[in-house]
């Protein structure tokens, strides 16, 4: 990441240019390496507003910290599950699988305002790679809700969750769900594009959140369920993420849910990853 | 000043054409802006400006024809095009929650331009357009002329050969309006091109060398301020009567004084007509007029404004255009006038003193 030696190279096409202007005009770059490099100054963008805006912060927190609090409260001596003698050790996994779901609407919500406010236009307009102000955003989204996460498992710790499994295990359960996070930022990053406003974005972010998180095994194993609706739960990508870092938190076998969740995840991201960049670029001219 | 030895243009823009869906957005846009000039694109609201600035911008792709930014093709060759250009749009594209200083440091990191130098630059710019002593503010406090500034700062970081402004006054005040004409005056004076995107009058008559008039996505004119109020032609007379009911007595009285056709306007129950020399017919208008009986509220005697040139070429003023409120009163189609009597051109090169001077009764 040198754009200092890249200024001076001299392209040919570059060298025409008027008198007044006076300095070399670095060429345009392209790449892989371009990218990340531009991703990475977006990124910082993003990063620098973090610690100034405490209450955006302190909401991305709070929600999930209220989820836990009130469902470990309010379910966790109600509720009986197999396996578990605690139901709360069964909980609050998933609701932090929850938690990672709900956080990442910040990015539909902040690429709709980007849109709305311009900042698109300027940033389209800018000899940067198209994919670059998308990875920035989803990058630096992923610092935030790694951060928040971190907060919410420390909560979860004060009201009495207890990890079973070793350091491993916890660091992997933690990963594999940031991980997972990280492909639902693309497609947050998709509807974010696809709407024309902060506020359909807001809600379109937020609509499909509640059939996934209930229709999965975040609360209940999928078993109890009605029989139509338990292969749906079972298919659906948050449940696996659920039981991965649900049994790897408790140090218990996760079985293929670790490797499922992965799957999930990984093809997520190159879909609908692919899908936002072909989006975004192809509303410009290349 | 070229030192490439190509056309000389800094923009060229040949035959564009961009539909959306069923409406026809630009239909044939061609103009070109030499290097170092400032132009500006008047039209009014959904005339094709912003759609014209998007297609030389590459934010947009064009359905036909071919735009040309220091000869090079946007649509062949866009991150060339992206590296000499700097777009200010309609809204102040700044990052709110980052201080101004910030906001330069990133879209000059995002140009690739060395770190020292956007620190330079970005310092230089700070001073340039008065921002230095907020510079280290959170942009969200800023009034909106600030953020104008530095929105303009912003794209200038990277000293585009090009610069685009669309519409860089749209929602300022009348104050922080005049100031940002104070800044684009200053822009045209270091040679970087600036096409300048209006929709008043005023602000392409103050701050455009030559003005490319816009209207349904097509360009009607093209022309200096001068050149073009020269085709409209003579001064303009405009009498408002106390009494809608003397105008045809009115009309009779100085008819032979006029180069051209009665304007009437119902709503301000005023009559306006060309006339050769503005200041010489005057007197002999109230003198007439007076004879007659006619009781008149004002006598103007005025130059062509842009609005004139805007009627004359559309048969709508802006204003109809932009509000659709206001009464068509305007009787007359566009005047066929003999621009051989335009005789009071040379007095008209003073711009600034254009609307309303008003002439001193005897």
């Amino acid at each position: 990441m040198s754009p200092a030696d890249e200024s001076t190279s001299g392209v040919s096409s570059a060298s025409s240019r008027s008198l007044a202007v006076s300095i070399g005009r670095p060429p345009p770059r392209s790449g892989v390496r371009a990218a990340l490099s531009d991703a990475l100054i977006e990124a910082t963008r993003h990063l620098r507003i973090i610690p100034r805006n405490p209450e955006l912060m302190i909401f991305a927190t709070l929600q999930p910290v209220t989820f836990l609090l009130l469902t470990t409260f309010v379910f966790g001596d109600a509720i009986d599950v197999d396996g578990y003698d605690d139901y709360t050790q069964f909980l609050i996994p998933g609701v932090l699988a929850q938690a990672v779901v709900f956080n990442s609407a910040f990015t539909s919500v902040g690429i709709a305002e980007d849109m709305e406010k311009g900042f698109m236009d300027r940033l389209r307009s800018l000899p940067m790679s198209r994919s670059a102000v998308l990875l920035g955003r989803t990058f630096s989204d992923l610092v935030r809700n790694t951060i928040t996460f971190h907060i919410s498992l420390l909560a979860a710790l004060l009201i009495g969750f207890r990890f079973g499994g070793g350091l491993f295990e916890i660091a992997g359960a933690s990963a594999l769900l940031l991980f997972f996070s990280y492909s639902l930022a693309w497609i947050q990053t998709l509807i974010g594009l696809s709407v024309s406003s902060v506020e359909s974005a807001n809600s379109a972010g937020f609509i499909w959140m509640f059939p996934v998180t209930f229709v999965s095994s975040v609360y209940v194993d999928p078993d109890l369920m009605p029989g139509w609706l338990q292969p749906v739960a079972r298919a659906n990508p948050l449940s696996s993420a659920t039981d991965a870092c649900r049994a790897l938190y408790n140090g218990r076998d996760p079985g293929d849910s670790v490797w499922i969740a992965l799957a999930w995840s990984l093809g997520l991201m190159v879909v609908v990853g692919a899908i936002c960049v072909r989006k975004f670029s192809r509303s410009t001219v290349g | 000043m070229v030192v490439d030895g190509g056309s000389g243009q800094a923009i060229s823009a040949e035959g564009l054409t961009k539909s959306f869906g069923s409406f026809v957005a630009l239909d044939g846009v061609s103009f070109e802006v030499p290097r170092g000039a400032v132009y500006g694109l008047l039209g009014p609201n959904g005339a094709g400006k912003t759609t014209t600035v998007r297609l030389l911008t590459t934010l947009m792709r064009p359905d036909g024809g071919r735009a040309l930014i220091d000869g090079i093709d946007v649509v062949a060759e866009p991150g060339l095009v992206r590296t000499r250009i700097g777009l200010t749009g309609q809204y102040a594209a700044v990052e709110e929650r980052l201080t101004a200083r910030e906001n330069l440091d990133l879209i000059g990191r995002l140009y690739h331009l060395p770190r020292r130098e956007v620190t330079v630059r970005a310092n230089d710019l700070l001073e340039q357009f008065d921002l230095i002593d907020a510079a280290d503010r959170v942009v969200m406090h800023y009034s909106g002329g600030m953020r104008r500034r530095l929105d303009i700062a912003m794209s200038l970081i990277a000293r585009p050969s090009v610069l685009f402004l669309d519409e860089p006054t749209t929602g300022l005040d009348p104050r922080s309006r005049r100031a940002m004409w104070d800044v684009i005056e200053d822009l045209g004076g270091d040679g970087t091109t600036v096409l300048l995107t209006t929709q008043y009058l005023d602000e392409a008559d103050r701050l455009a060398e030559r003005i490319v008039v816009i209207d349904r996505g097509a360009v009607v004119a093209n022309g200096t301020s001068d050149e073009l109020k020269a085709d409209v032609g003579d001064d303009r007379l405009v009498v408002r009567l106390a009494d809608h009911l003397d105008v045809d007595l009115a009309m009779d009285a100085i008819g032979s004084l006029r180069s051209g056709p009665f304007d009437f306007d119902a709503r301000r129950v005023s009559l306006s007509a060309p006339v050769p020399s503005g200041s010489r017919v005057a007197p002999e208008v109230v003198r007439r007029l007076d004879r007659a009986g006619v009781e008149v509220v004002d006598i103007e005697v005025r130059r062509p404004t842009l609005d004139d040139v805007f009627l004359h070429l559309t048969d709508r003023t802006i204003e109809d255009v932009d509000t659709d409120t206001a009464p068509d009163a305007h009787t007359d189609t566009a005047p066929d006038v003999d621009t051989d009597t335009a005789s009071d051109t040379d007095t008209a090169s003073d711009t600034d003193a254009v609307p309303d001077a008003h002439t001193d009764l005897p």
